[in-house]
């Protein structure tokens, strides 16, 4: 029992602290916000310089078969710049194809993901029609769909792999909340699909590894509000006193803080339990899950409140934080919906 | 990062459970599953020496000093058995966690020889004396003085909130020994003995009629010279170091008993049919998320080695787990509804969940306050300007 980043953990989360601070700079997120919520030049440089893309992929297919933990650190790092890149959709769909593709299936995809060439997402829908073959309905709520060349799709049961260019499939992007992740609406008709070995074992890790990489961006981006916040509450005088001195406003700070350490335990205690093959896995999950969104949206809302005024304005970052941290609550199930299944874990269905 | 225990720390974890569980199941089952702090006082003062006697009284202490100079890992492991096997708490809690780690860091081999191993087998209980009733969260503000005469320590004044002074044999104090001296400056850390005609110890009644603090009145009390710990005037650096002890390992131990405390809470609510209540579900699964982070917190903070920076999972755990167990209390008496409020002895006696509900509303306060927590926290953590200070 070490519950402490290795030396190499360390330099891994310092490393992409940096990358991400240096590389997904405001102005760069902005620009992709304009457009279609891809910042291409971080996520090229992530995957091939920084050779991040095949973190969770094994090493036969071009990655470095690094942990959850490691990944968590990365997810961190991208989520504390609100980062516009597909990550989630790596980590959910790199490590499905890992655990369930055929040889064949990995071969193809793995490389080409690691190397950042092909951009992943997937989504579900219990509707999901498979007739021979080819796959038909309407999932809705793909994060970056508009930009993805594959998909993995699911019922729920089964999984199968779509590439973007099919016959038969249609992608519409709605105007999204949170313009740094664009969540696309595919529709199918008869769409070739080729279904994964094993949909079950994929579709198990590549839920936990979406759940982790939302918790890891959420602590990120939940740290980098109250930084800034104390950054501001330092500079800025009312009363002829810096506001950081008002009793009210300090409180709210260390508020902050006392939920973003707890996510921090929620994080790595999930990340780690996943590596370790814990029983305590699933309940991990879910309390990551629930806790470090809830956390990260109280952050976001307390830092465009002890703003005052230019915390409302679309020039300060504060609303990219508050977007985002809403995005990441309602993304693959409410907080409610977690605690309900840790609640079913403790006390049995409800009658 | 792992937290996974090795096959060596599994095997102590065995060996504990087994001692422990035919412990209470033996000798000492006459005070298993007691949670209150001073219930059976003597039988739990022998409890210390059995624990002493098999060296299972202060295993992190060096072996000199009566310990096993256990491993952190073996410490933890120890905590939680200890509180899964229904063991009553220590009574001599202030004397292991706080009095002993202080002797041993700020003491001299002279002290320690004295102190440890006494404090190790439960024949030196110790209470805390600091609060006074004009110092509580301006511990500071302390005015009870000490000075030397004929080669000993001579103290007059009263301190408050004694916590088990009434079953104490020592208690260790914060005194102004320099004259004129205000605010930290000035003070001194000392031990002294309770059974003098110069102290005298009179019970106060809390809101849950239990009577287990005190005030404490010092008229001309003794103590031998060589008990101060430190220089005169080091008091304020010891009291804070001391202060730093309470987040030990000891959390991972009253975690357990906070364990236990939940599953009451979540067998009443299966029993009675609030389990079926979607709010009290969703309540009873943040309390469960809220403990299992705090056992990870804790697991961070003691596994934390870079003392550079400020440990943030240290500096907030504090509040984190007496907001968290205040909220229990209020979880506890909500599944209980209306008969919670009712004794079952005809007498002014609670049962675990209803005392919990009322002994939680102290979690917050003593130890400094929730609001002083979040002074410490913003200013020491986040780099805040401190409160501003009258005369
Ligand atoms: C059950 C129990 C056991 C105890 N056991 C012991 C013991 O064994 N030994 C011992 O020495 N003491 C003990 N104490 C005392 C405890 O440490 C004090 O009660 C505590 O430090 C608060 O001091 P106080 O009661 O004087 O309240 P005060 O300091 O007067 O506080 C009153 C209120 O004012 C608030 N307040 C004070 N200062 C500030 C500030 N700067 N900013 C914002 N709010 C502020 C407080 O948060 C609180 O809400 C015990 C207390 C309890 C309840």
């Amino acid at each position: 029992m070490d519950f402490a980043f290795t030396d190499e953990q360390a330099m891994i989360a310092e490393t992409a602290q940096q990358f991400f601070a240096e590389n997904a700079t405001s102005s760069r997120t902005r620009e992709a916000m304009a457009a279609d919520g891809f910042d291409r030049a971080t996520w090229q440089s992530f995957c091939q310089e920084l050779g991040l893309g095949g973190l969770l992929v094994p090493e036969e297919f071009g990655g470095s078969a690094l942990g959850m933990v490691d990944f968590a650190t990365v997810a961190e790092a991208a989520g504390s710049q609100v980062a516009a890149i597909p990550l989630h959709g790596l980590a959910m769909i790199g490590s499905a194809i890992a655990a369930g593709g055929s040889d064949e299936q990995k071969s193809k995809w793995l490389p080409q993901l690691a190397s950042g060439d092909v951009v992943a997402s997937g989504g579900g829908n219990a509707d999901l029609k498979s007739d021979n073959g080819g796959l038909s309905g309407k999932i809705e709520f793909v994060p970056h769909g508009n930009i993805a060349n594959l998909f993995i799709l699911s019922d729920g049961s089964e999984a199968w792999i779509v590439e973007a260019d099919a016959d038969g499939l249609s992608v519409d992007t709605p105007v999204t909340m949170d313009q740094t992740r664009p969540q696309a609406t595919l529709t199918l008709s008869n769409v070739k699909a080729d279904p994964l070995a094993d949909g079950a074992a994929a579709l198990n890790i590549g839920k936990a590894a979406g759940w982790i990489c939302l918790a890891a961006e959420a602590l990120g981006g939940a740290q980098a509000c109250l930084d800034r916040t104390c950054e501001y509450a330092k500079e800025r005088e009312q009363f002829g006193r810096a506001i950081g001195s008002f009793q009210a406003y300090k409180h709210r700070l260390a508020d902050m803080m006392i939920e973003i350490e707890q996510a921090r335990s929620a994080v790595y205690w999930a990340a780690c339990a996943i590596d370790e093959g814990s029983d305590e896995a699933e309940l991990a999950l879910h309390a990551a899950k629930s806790f470090c969104a809830d956390t990260f949206f109280k952050c976001a809302g307390d830092m465009i409140q002890l703003h005052g005024g230019i915390g409302f304005t679309w020039e300060h970052d504060a609303h990219l934080f508050f977007k985002r941290a809403r995005s990441i609550q309602t993304m693959m199930q409410s907080g409610n919906w977690h605690r309900e299944e840790i609640a079913t874990m403790i006390l049995g269905e409800a009658a | 990062m792992k937290l996974g225990f090795s096959k060596e720390d599994e095997d102590f974890r065995s060996e504990c459970a087994s001692w422990l569980n035919d412990q209470m199941s033996g000798e000492f089952s006459d005070i298993k599953g007691i949670t209150t702090l001073t219930e059976k006082a003597e039988r739990r003062k022998e409890w210390e020496q059995q624990l002493a006697a098999h060296k299972w009284s202060c295993i992190g202490w060096p072996e000199e000093w009566g310990g096993r100079g256990a491993s952190l890992a073996q410490q933890v492991i120890f905590a939680e058995e200890y509180a899964r096997a229904g063991v009553p708490g220590r009574v001599n809690h202030i004397g292991i966690e706080l009095a002993g780690p202080t002797i041993l860091t700020f003491g001299t081999d002279e002290q320690k020889k004295r102190f440890l191993p006494d404090i190790a087998a439960g024949k030196t209980i110790f209470c805390q004396g600091f609060s006074e009733p004009g110092a509580g969260s301006d511990l500071a503000a302390v005015r009870t003085k000490g000075h030397v005469e004929n080669g000993e320590w001579v103290v007059n004044g009263q301190k408050i909130w004694t916590s088990l002074a009434h079953i104490s044999d020592w208690i260790f104090v914060v005194t102004r020994t320099e004259e004129g001296t205000q605010g930290p400056k000035g003070l001194s850390f000392l031990m002294m003995p309770i059974d003098q005609e110069g102290i005298e110890i009179r019970g106060i009644e809390q809101i849950n009629g239990d009577a287990e603090f005190n005030e404490t009145f010092f008229t001309d009390a003794k103590c031998a010279e060589d008990s101060l710990i430190g220089a005169p005037g080091d008091g304020w650096k010891i009291a804070m170091g001391l202060l730093a002890f309470e987040r030990g390992v000891s959390t991972l131990g009253q975690q357990m008993a906070f364990r236990n405390e939940l599953d009451e809470i979540i067998a009443a609510a299966k029993s009675n049919g609030s389990s079926n209540d979607p709010l009290i579900r969703q309540r009873i699964a943040k309390a469960e998320i809220g403990l299992r982070l705090m056992r990870y917190g804790a697991l961070r903070m003691l596994s934390n080695q870079d003392h550079s920076k400020v440990d943030g999972a240290a500096l907030t755990y504090k509040i984190q787990w007496a907001t968290w167990r205040r909220g229990l209390g209020e979880l506890g008496m909500d599944v209980l509804g209306q008969g919670g409020e009712i004794a079952e002895g005809g007498e002014y006696a609670w049962n675990t969940l209803p005392n919990l509900f009322l002994y939680s509303r102290a979690d917050t306060i003593y130890g400094g306050t929730n609001q002083i927590q979040r002074n410490l926290i913003a200013e020491r953590g986040l780099g805040m300007p401190r409160e501003p200070r009258g005369k």
